[in-house]
């Protein structure tokens, strides 16, 4: 299945795009997702594991078992106002 | 609900938002206005802006939460208004507007002030420091 990722701020600016596409096996979670990327980008390591973590709009845990398109994003701690 | 929450990559101003929020129900409107602070930095460095960044559709939907619970802790609120701007802000811009209107003036800015603490906290906004020489720092609190 192909998911598709959201980074923002640093993160996005480490790996370079705010979005990109990941292909992951059937019934994979959303921490299987992180290591994917972190595999491919071991920059961006430190700031993943202190980052929110949203399913199509919704926080989840690690351990969320991802679906096909679904938009997954990484948000590092928030800094607005 | 009467409630206007934006995501915007304009320049903000004050007046529509006041002007949403008024009603004759109201006896009183709080208006925040979160603006860029001209600032050295600690190794000498000027700053020229703050570049804002938004995960736009997360961060709409949390500003309509908040106005939702804001809605809880203040019953009263008549109306109420939760802006945020994106993009190169200057010195002296606005980059967040919050304006509540209420019967009294003190729900109006107990209200205001719990909105702006906790969107500061919560909404997927982040900011860069960008200074004169050209380089940026982002701002990730330590959470």
């Amino acid at each position: 299945m192909t998911i598709s990722i959201r980074l923002f701020a640093m993160l996005r600016e480490t790996v370079g795009v705010g979005e990109l596409p990941l292909e992951l096996p059937e019934g994979a979670t959303v921490a299987r997702a992180v290591e994917s990327l972190v595999a491919k980008h071991p920059a961006v390591g430190a700031l993943v594991k202190r980052s929110a973590l949203t399913v199509n709009l919704s926080r989840v845990s690690a351990d969320t078992p991802l679906n096909e398109g679904d938009e997954l994003a990484l948000l590092p701690p928030v800094s607005g106002g | 609900m009467h409630d206007w929450c934006e995501i915007v990559d304009y320049s903000l101003r004050a007046a529509p938002a006041v002007e949403f929020v008024h009603d004759p129900l109201a006896g009183g409107v709080a208006i925040f206005l979160g603006t860029t602070r001209g600032e050295t930095s600690a190794d000498g460095k000027t700053l020229v802006a703050l570049d804002y960044e938004a995960y736009g559709d997360l961060a709409t939907k949390q500003m309509h939460d908040l106005a939702a619970r804001a809605r809880q802790r203040w019953p009263m609120i008549v109306k109420l208004a939760i802006l945020h701007r994106t993009g190169r802000v200057p010195p002296g811009e606005p980059s967040v507007c919050i304006a509540v209107s209420t019967p009294h003036r003190g729900e109006a800015f107990d209200a205001c002030k719990w909105i702006i603490d906790t969107l500061k906290v919560e909404v997927a906004v982040w900011k860069k420091e960008v200074w004169a020489d050209g380089t940026g720092t982002w701002v990730h609190p330590m959470g």
